[in-house]
């Protein structure tokens, strides 16, 4: 008698989109209600939250958050309702009816002051030894109600053991509120389902399958639950002990690789508006911390499209000239969340990933090879950090075959907040920090590189260089300032398609031992796509295993992380679609204003195939060191 | 697990999965059979579940944790259940309790070593006007006194 | 199957099987909605809402799937007057059923009957066969063409708060038993996002006799808020515990007399969420505006220890709560503690009058009927037994 159909949240707590009427005047699309004895009119189905928030009345909350469904759980939010008896959550009462609506009644008040007491209760640990102190909500809520004491109790013991057991994500229960916003992260955000409530009664908690650790489980590490988490029950494994430790012993030569993404961001950290890019600010302070040497991760981003655009023609050549058989769509693989979701999930398609190693891994290789070799320094003194947006990193450089430079190719990966924790601790304000250079021999990197930060940057920097490659035209004569448009934005999922024309340019140097001549492309289409966040990569999984428009795909660019690496894991908390707008703005303005923006006219790249990379790209050498294989782990947890 | 005993266990998921149909609404019904079967739902059958009904094996053990008459470690062959709620306990539970445990020596929420009898307690079994209750597997027995739940335990395998 | 000669006015008068259909399907749906509402009929499992606005809101509700789900997961402490229905009257409930098909035009029902009713699976079963080759469900049931309906049975796995029909309605997808946001309500958007009406077995079990004899004559019982008569689970310390069909507005004192209560120091109505009343007040009327109850009468002699009783009732909120929202989670914990504190004496009046305060809270703060009803036994058996509790004798647990 039931559909096919499966249900994973509740109908009634799927999100509602309410959808502005198209023409005000239409009768039933508005309705007028009154809030605090002011009258107001509201589209139909808007939730209470939402039509205070439009007129500026400030109404609790905990667990409800912008990028998800709604839940009405932790009753922070309630409000009166005239007519109804009972206290109402204003982030999940759709308003359908008018009604009248008092958000700051006694009974309000001090049903809001007793959760909140509740909540106080149970919640182990003191502000001052909190990761989360000063960025907390349930502290926020604290100071906003006055609460000045435990009016009943406070927990005195964790109720629940810390689970450290992942790279990226640590799990410290007896702070954990119940909010259930990883709950709703994990599995409806990002369909990986790892986490669930547990239990019920007092006993509810928030775990795994037969609660496991982090580390035994489907989890990718995309860190999205602790950009979501309201306290610190969630937090990223920190490094920056050891990195300290490193930074002081005089013996060791630490380097840090700074990615795109965190240098948008991490001025939040210290007050600024959100999309402030810091790039330059950044490099200076990491000198003045103790880093030897500052690197830049778009020079191996514009080395990863040059290895991955090469591996995408040997693809497309072996299946369209040489008949064989060839994985096709081709995967980026520069996140790792999406590599793991991928080798669980869909362990079929490992051989469509592209064999190229992401920028930060790339890096790691070269730092303690090339590097060392040119700087006579001895790879085994070298420590190589990497600032990442991204949790997932950090189980990516532990990774047992990222070790290709003879060492552990990158030692630590350090997310923005840990940054600007260090810079903190060193005293530093980062917004007063004069502008600094990256260091040789990377250098600068091209605007290509820098735009792997947001959603589809990955493709329009692979698009700018293969179109040039291939039709032997500008970029910019294909697109208006090269900026190529469908591929941006935050669209779950985006498609584009390039035709290639019947006029072909001739084959660039670095690929001449590779294809004779570009004519096999003549009137060919490139389709690509975008998908970010893992729900809509399985999206598209599902729809090339089902054989449907995106199988027949060339290229996709797949992210773990709603947003690209700008909505990382690590990035500064809160997280929301207005933030991961301006750091994008960010980081498209920051490409616009460079002279470099391919990742082919990158000269350091060029001077790198010249000189070390000598047999060119997907060459033996870059073979051994820039790309790696993936390991197909399946759905069984043992 | 051996893996005859996983192929076995997948077999009997795969006819239940036909027999209540591919929904996630068929969870329950799917679950209580396993249950009601190997007097536990095993890891690995909440894999199997997850997997046939295209869910995630968290999802299946958050039911399965949610709702008391799952476990996932075996209990004993059979289930003793004694009612703890209000008026059963007001019509002597105490003592019935007290008598089953020195009779079979083990504790309330204990399993006997040969593994033939779990004690629990358990909410209101809609019989208060008949207390104390005691349900033993699925049958329900009313007004029962220290010396009759003695016998019934007496009488089961 | 019957043990016993039940006596009652309406549920346990006269009935044939079928009856109820018969008559159903020879009348316009809108009647039978008109008598529903004639009746004043509402929900019996405790919270009143009007059986026949219900059904006016699923019938007006455009779906091409509606569903018939009967809340047979009786989990409320001291009830049981749907294990006697379902066991000795399975055909008013499923003919009433039957009725609400038609009524709504739904061609689907789902009886959630509570895991710990298992025993009574297969004669239900039986009994739902038996109705099939009677053309009692099935198709163009009773001739009437396009008529089709038929009931399913699922069981519950031992989760009080699966009672709250939200909650039912989860458990039934597959999920948590954990109770839903509202609006929309499951008149609109119920099991698997139809439209869904979820009444309790003796809602339907009284429609049964309504749709036969009419509304007029079924609200000349009761009183004018309360019509006709209710089940009354009757347990505790008396002569004659049992199910009683009594009309509603009769007074505690009668009750008590008819059961053949004595020494009762107190009475506990509606379960472990309701409220528990003391000698002075027996004279205050069973309905919906006064002393309202799904149908649970605990009675407590003078020898009974409140506190005691209190504790048992606040231990089995903390295990049933869903563990959702916090005001229910952490506050009936709160609660707990609270009781054990005047346990042990080690308590302050301060602290027992803050946790009356967020027992007010959690009545209007929670998110299911589960956490706004679980302090209700705690406000008012510390509010009408405090003398007893703090004071009495210098204070039975102040020592």
């Amino acid at each position: 008698m039931e559909s096919k159909e499966k249900l994973r949240a509740p109908i009634s707590q799927k999100p509602h989109v309410v959808e502005k009427p198209k023409d005000p005047s239409y009768i039933g699309g508005t309705i007028s209600i009154e809030i605090n004895e002011k009258k107001l009119s509201v589209p139909l189905g808007t939730t209470i939250l939402e039509a205070c928030k439009e007129y500026g009345i400030h109404v609790p909350t905990l667990c409800y958050h912008e990028d998800l469904c709604m839940a009405g759980v932790c009753r922070v939010c309630v409000v009166e309702v005239e007519g109804m008896r009972t206290l109402q959550a204003s982030c999940a009462f759709p308003i359908t009816a008018p009604i009248k609506i008092k958000t700051s009644t006694p009974m309000v008040r001090k049903a809001r002051r007793h959760i909140i007491d509740l909540m106080l209760s149970e919640h182990s640990g003191e502000c001052y030894s909190c990761i989360r102190n000063s960025n907390c909500e349930l502290q926020k809520l604290a100071k906003e109600y006055g609460v000045d004491h435990y009016t009943f109790g406070h927990v005195d013991k964790p109720r629940y053991e810390v689970d450290n057991s992942s790279y990226s994500v640590i799990r410290d229960m007896s702070k954990c509120v119940l909010c259930k916003r990883c709950v709703r992260t994990c599995i409806d955000l990002q369909e990986v389902g790892v986490l669930e409530s547990l239990d019920r009664g007092r006993e509810t908690h928030i775990g795994t399958f037969l609660d496991k650790p982090l580390s035994d489980v489907i989890c990718i590490n995309c860190g999205q639950c602790i950009n979501r988490c309201p306290t610190a029950a969630l937090r990223a494994n920190d490094p920056s002990d050891e990195i300290w430790n490193a930074i002081d012993d005089p013996n060791k030569h630490v380097v840090i690789q700074t990615a795109p993404s965190p240098r948008a961001a991490i001025g939040e950290e210290f007050g600024l508006p959100a999309g402030t890019s810091m790039t330059r600010q950044m490099n200076t302070a990491l000198k003045r911390i103790g880093f030897d040497r500052v690197f830049d991760t778009n020079t191996t981003a514009d080395l990863t499209i040059i290895e991955e655009g090469t591996e995408l023609v040997i693809r497309l050549y072996k299946a369209l000239v040489k008949k064989e058989q060839v994985s096709l769509p081709q995967f980026t693989s520069c996140s790792p969340g999406w590599v793991k979701y991928l080798e669980h999930y869909y362990p079929e398609y490992i051989d469509n990933l592209s064999s190229a190693k992401s920028p930060q891994q790339m890096f790691g290789a070269l730092i303690k090879t090339f590097y060392a070799e040119k700087t006579g320094i001895d790879p085994a003194n070298i420590v190589s950090v990497a600032v990442m947006p991204c949790s997932a990193k950090k189980f990516e450089c532990n990774r047992p075959e990222m070790n290709d430079s003879g060492y552990k190719d990158v030692d630590y990966g350090l997310t923005t907040r840990e940054l600007a924790q260090m810079i903190k601790e060193a005293g530093i304000h980062l917004p007063e920090m004069p502008k600094g250079d990256f260091d040789s021999p990377f250098g600068e990197a091209s605007g290509a590189g820098l735009i792997f930060g947001a959603t589809g940057g990955v493709m329009e920097a692979a698009i700018r260089s293969i179109v040039e490659f291939v039709t032997g035209k500008k970029a910019e004569d294909v697109f208006e300032k090269a900026n190529i448009i469908p591929l941006r934005g935050f669209d779950g999922i985006k498609y584009m398609e390039i035709p290639i024309g019947n006029e072909v340019g001739t084959v660039p140097d670095i690929l001449k031992h590779l294809v004779p001549d570009w004519n096999w492309l003549k009137g060919a289409t490139l389709k690509v796509a975008v998908a970010h966040g893992t729900a809509n990569a399985k999206k598209i999984m599902d729809d090339i295993k089902a054989g449907g428009k995106f199988s027949e795909c060339h290229f996709i660019e797949f992210m773990a992380c709603p947003g690209g690496c700008l909505g990382g894991g690590g990035q500064p908390i809160p997280t929301t679609p207005e933030i991961r707008k301006k750091r994008a703005q960010a980081i498209y303005a920051e490409d616009e204003s460079l002279v470099v923006r391919k990742s082919h006219e990158n000269p350091y790249v060029i001077r790198l195939y010249e000189e070390f990379l000598k047999e060119g790209p997907c060459g033996h050498k870059s073979h051994k060191l820039l790309h790696t294989h993936y390991i197909k782990r399946g759905r069984y947890i043992a | 697990m051996l893996v005859l005993e996983k192929n076995e266990m997948t077999k009997e998921i795969e006819q239940l999965v036909n027999k209540y149909g591919f929904s996630r609404s068929s969870l329950l019904p799917i679950l209580q059979d396993i249950q009601r079967k190997h007097k536990a739902v095993p890891d690995f059958a909440q894999q199997e579940v997850a997997r046939l009904l295209d869910i995630h094996p968290v999802e299946v053990y958050s039911v399965v944790s949610f709702y008391s008459f799952f476990n996932t470690k075996q209990k004993g062959k059979n289930l003793v259940r004694l009612c703890q709620t209000i008026t059963c306990d007001l019509a002597g539970k105490k003592s019935v309790a007290r008598a089953l445990e020195r009779e079979i020596g083990i504790k309330f929420g204990e399993t006997t070593k040969d593994n033939k009898i779990t004690l629990e307690y358990v909410n209101c079994l809609g019989m208060c006007d008949q207390g104390p209750a005691l349900l033993v597997n699925e049958r329900v027995y009313s007004k029962v006194t220290p010396e009759k739940a003695v016998q019934i335990l007496s009488e089961i395998k | 199957m019957k043990k016993i000669e039940r006596k009652g006015e309406v549920i346990f008068s006269s009935y044939k099987r079928g009856e109820a259909i018969h008559k159903a399907i020879s009348m316009k749906r809108e009647d039978i909605l008109f008598e529903i509402r004639e009746s004043k009929l509402k929900g019996r499992g405790g919270a009143g809402f009007p059986t026949s606005t219900k059904w006016m809101l699923v019938s007006a509700a455009q779906a091409d799937q509606k569903y018939i789900v009967c809340n047979a997961d009786e989990g409320e402490p001291g009830t049981f007057k749907d294990r006697v229905l379902l066991l000795e009257y399975p055909e008013l409930v499923f003919d009433g059923m039957v009725v609400a098909a038609y009524t709504i035009g739904a061609k689907n029902g789902i009886v959630y009957l509570r895991g710990e009713y298992e025993y009574m699976l297969n004669s239900l079963e039986g009994y739902l066969d038996e109705m099939r080759k009677d053309n009692l469900l099935g198709k163009n049931i009773c001739g009437k063409e396009g008529f089709d309906f038929d009931i399913i049975i699922r069981l519950g796995s031992g989760a009080y708060v699966c009672g709250e029909e939200t909650a039912l309605i989860e458990s039934l997808e597959g999920n948590r038993g954990e109770a839903r946001n509202r609006p929309p309500y499951p008149v609109n958007t119920g099991f698997m996002g139809k439209p869904t009406t979820v009444n309790n077995v003796e809602t339907f079990a009284v429609v049964s006799h309504i749709v036969i004899k009419g509304g007029e004559w079924y609200k000349k019982l009761g009183t004018d808020k309360s019509t006709g008569s209710k089940l009354f689970s009757v347990s505790g310390d008396c002569d004659k515990p049992g199910v009683y069909e009594l009309p509603w507005g009769t007074k505690i004192s009668e009750l008590l007399e008819i059961v053949g209560a004595k020494n009762t120091k107190a009475v506990q109505v509606g379960g472990a969420s309701g409220i528990c009343i003391p000698k002075s007040q027996f004279d205050r009327t069973l309905a919906y505006e006064d002393a309202t109850t799904g149908g649970s009468i605990m009675i407590f002699n003078e020898e009974r220890d409140l506190l005691h009783v209190l504790k048992n009732f606040m231990e089995f909120f903390v295990e049933e709560s869903c563990g959702q929202c916090t005001p229910c989670r952490i506050g009936n914990v709160k609660l707990l503690e609270g009781v054990e504190m005047i346990e042990k004496g080690k308590f302050t009046f301060h602290h027992i009058n803050n946790l009356k305060e967020l027992g007010k809270s959690m009545q209007v703060a929670s998110k299911c009927g589960l956490g706004q009803s679980s302090p209700n036994p705690f406000i008012s058996i510390l509010e009408n037994f405090r003398e007893e509790i703090f004071n009495g004798n210098g204070g039975i647990h102040g020592k």
